[in-house]
């Protein structure tokens, strides 16, 4: 009960999107399903969400900690092309998906050592991956767009079991794991003790440095996932546009699931929800029939309500209007005052 | 103690000498007038934006909309022009429409406590969308004041040129360096980026500064779109991608602290001056791809980075080392 109170803004707003792409464009929400696999709308947000979804599990836990990972979408393209060179060189399955693991995991390791161990600010120290990235991965696939046709490593983009599409079933296995872990061990604890004061719990005897780097390794795993789900679904590696900008939705994402970027309190739930509301606002705008020039202006004014009430200025504002008002305005209170108020608690 | 200040600095530009040097050794031809216009004229835009990054660096914060501002400056002045209103009242509109837009940021960032980030990353989308909504084709621009502005350069020797983009982005780094080092304005910036609580309670205006920050950097970013527009000859709403990206790089390799508070505009030129001249020896090597300029980029950013930080502890180490001290317990 106290978890769907937590997840309330978030859930409300999906579904207010949801509405209003519906009133817009009729039998949006029709599922039905053909040759064996899920069909309609919503599963196409699902699985076009996969990416940000992905990169959101990670980035959660790294904003948790106070960080912030610019790097996932280099990390997406480094290891999209190193996986489409592999795939392309008719290496097996296993050692693809391994090596590309491995090489996500490497640069979420690279950037976590120079935040935990060299003590940079995550902003720059993943920068410096966002800027080198997109280099490497050119410097992989040789500057072309390297494709290939290899019908089990499309399965990852393509296929789908049990009638789920794939992308959906990594998303949802993938934050389910992790969600697992973190929640139901300490270690969920531990993180945000870290995000809220790094010396303190460090003082405490919380192994603050391990867990700075596990976070952002584990969101170099995220990213390489995600980086192989794009890679399979086209069919090819696009060094200069794999993942481009996406690091800045998965943030979106996590800021939407109501994680504070100066770390502490997260949740990995609320951030896959927060990429199913961008990807929802993203299909919308299409399905309507608006100029996806539009796709980006709704965008930022979605951020600018959604941040503006939980911004700690507004959040005080509206509880202190609510104790005084008392009852009556939670009477008549409107959506968005409700939502503040959640936050506000 | 000054030495310590301003050892960044002096790293940058012994860099910048000895990559210069590296160049010069492998091709002689780019110790010239020529070479070094160019450098000037190719980079003028980037400069232009980098001095307002620099202020927003300098005071703790961080602008990710300047990319996405010079795309829409230009689209917007190219399209206005092509409409037949004269360049000099495109480029006053442009100007104030992108200093109001920064002036809004800097409010949001200081009066609803959100996180720069955040904000200038919505301006982002904001000003892109923007952009995409005017045009999304390119729109070439062609006019006599145009033509004029163009034709101000002075002659180097060698058929060197200083041209009038290249002048504007001096003067920038001129009227920066004053803004930043000799005024009022610039202390408060360098005071709330080393600390905003102590210097708000030392009364520094925190929101007056905060606001004209931003508002600054907006108006550089649309100095820099008018500077582009003059370049390209074109408003393109696509163009100017990752911008901000390089300008950061600029302000980090120029000795700038991104924590805030410690740095000088004069490094952000070097720093510039650094990406130009990789990009120059790229060009001049023909045979590298041009991607190895990231890489490049990269790898300064990560030695300036880790230089600072080691600046930055060496003092320390004597006297209090608390701060960065690993706990034996906790490492």
């Amino acid at each position: 009960m106290r978890k769907l109170k937590r997840l309330a803004p978030q859930i409300v707003a999906l579904v207010l999107v949801l509405f209003a792409v519906t009133l817009a464009v009729p039998g949006f929400l029709s599922i039905s399903v053909q040759n064996g696999r899920l069909y309609g709308s919503l599963v196409d947000i699902c699985v076009r969400a996969a990416p940000v979804a992905l990169l959101a599990i990670g980035m959660t836990l790294v904003i948790a900690t106070r960080g912030i990972d610019l790097s996932v979408g280099a990390v997406m393209a480094i290891t999209g092309a190193i996986a489409a060179t592999l795939v392309a060189d008719n290496q097996p399955l296993v050692v693809v998906l391994l090596v590309s693991l491995g090489i996500g995991l490497a640069c979420g390791l690279w950037n976590g050592a120079l935040v935990a161990l060299l003590d940079l600010q995550p902003i720059i120290a993943t920068l410096i991956l966002m800027v080198a990235g997109r280099g490497i991965a050119q410097l992989v696939t040789g500057g072309t767009i390297l494709t290939f046709n290899d019908p089990a490593f499309s399965f990852i983009g393509s296929g789908a079991l049990f009638g789920v599409p794939m992308p959906v079933l990594i998303w949802l296995v993938a934050g389910l794991v992790v969600g697992l872990v973190v929640r139901r061990s300490a270690l969920g604890l531990l993180i945000e003790a870290v995000g809220v004061n790094r010396r303190a719990s460090s003082l405490v005897g919380v192994r603050s440095r391990f867990l700075i780097v596990a976070a952002y390794a584990i969101s170099g795993l995220c990213a390489a996932l995600a980086g192989m789900i794009v890679t399979a679904d086209i069919h090819g590696a696009d060094a200069n546009n794999a993942g481009l900008w996406l690091e800045l939705d998965a943030i979106l994402a996590v800021v939407i699931g109501g994680t504070s970027l100066s770390g502490g309190r997260f949740s990995i739930t609320a951030s896959l929800i927060g990429a199913l509301i961008i990807q929802s606002l993203n299909t919308g705008i299409l399905m309507s029939g608006w100029p996806p020039e539009f796709n980006l202006i709704v965008k930022a004014a979605a951020i600018v309500v959604i941040l503006t009430l939980q911004s700690p200025t507004v959040a005080t504002a509206l509880s202190g209007l609510r104790a005084t008002f008392g009852s009556a305005s939670r009477s008549n209170s409107h959506e968005p005052t409700g939502k503040a108020g959640a936050r506000a608690k | 103690m000054i030495r310590n200040r301003n050892l960044p600095f002096a790293a940058t530009v012994l860099v910048f000498a000895g990559i210069y040097l590296l160049c010069v050794l492998q091709f002689p031809t780019m110790l010239s007038f020529r070479v070094a216009g160019n450098l000037l004229t190719d980079n003028a835009f980037l400069g232009v934006a980098a001095v307002g990054m620099t202020f927003v660096i300098l005071s703790g914060g961080i602008d990710l909309s300047i990319g996405a501002v010079i795309a829409f400056t230009s689209v917007f002045v190219a399209v206005l022009v092509r409409a037949g209103v004269h360049p000099a009242v495109a480029f006053a509109l442009a100007l104030t429409l992108s200093t109001a837009f920064g002036a809004v940021m800097g409010m949001t960032i200081h009066y609803l406590a959100m996180p720069a980030f955040v904000v200038t990353l919505a301006g982002m989308f904001l000003a892109r969308g923007a952009a995409f909504l005017i045009t999304t084709d390119s729109v070439p621009i062609s006019h006599e004041f145009l033509d004029m502005l163009k034709s101000l350069y002075i002659q180097l020797p060698g058929k060197g040129r200083l041209t009038f983009i290249g002048m504007v982005m001096l003067a920038t780094f001129v009227i920066g360096m004053v803004l930043a080092h000799r005024t009022r304005f610039g202390a408060n910036v360098y005071a709330l980026g080393g600390s905003q609580q102590s210097s708000e309670l030392m009364g520094v205006p925190a929101a007056a500064t905060t606001v004209r920050l931003y508002a600054l950097s907006g108006f550089l970013a649309g100095l820099a779109g008018l500077v582009y527009t003059l370049y390209t000859s074109a408003g393109y709403s696509l163009a100017t991608v990752g911008v901000e990206l390089d300008a950061i790089a600029a302000v980090v390799v120029g000795g700038t602290l991104l924590s805030g508070g410690s740095g000088l505009v004069l490094g952000t030129l070097f720093g510039v001056f650094i990406q130009g001249l990789i990009q120059t020896y790229i060009v001049f090597d023909g045979s590298l791809s041009s991607w190895w300029t990231k890489i490049a980029i990269g790898i300064l950013l990560f030695v300036f980075i880790v230089l600072q930080r080691a600046t930055l502890l060496l003092p320390r180490r004597s006297g209090k080392a608390v701060a960065f001290t690993p706990i034996p317990r906790g490492g």
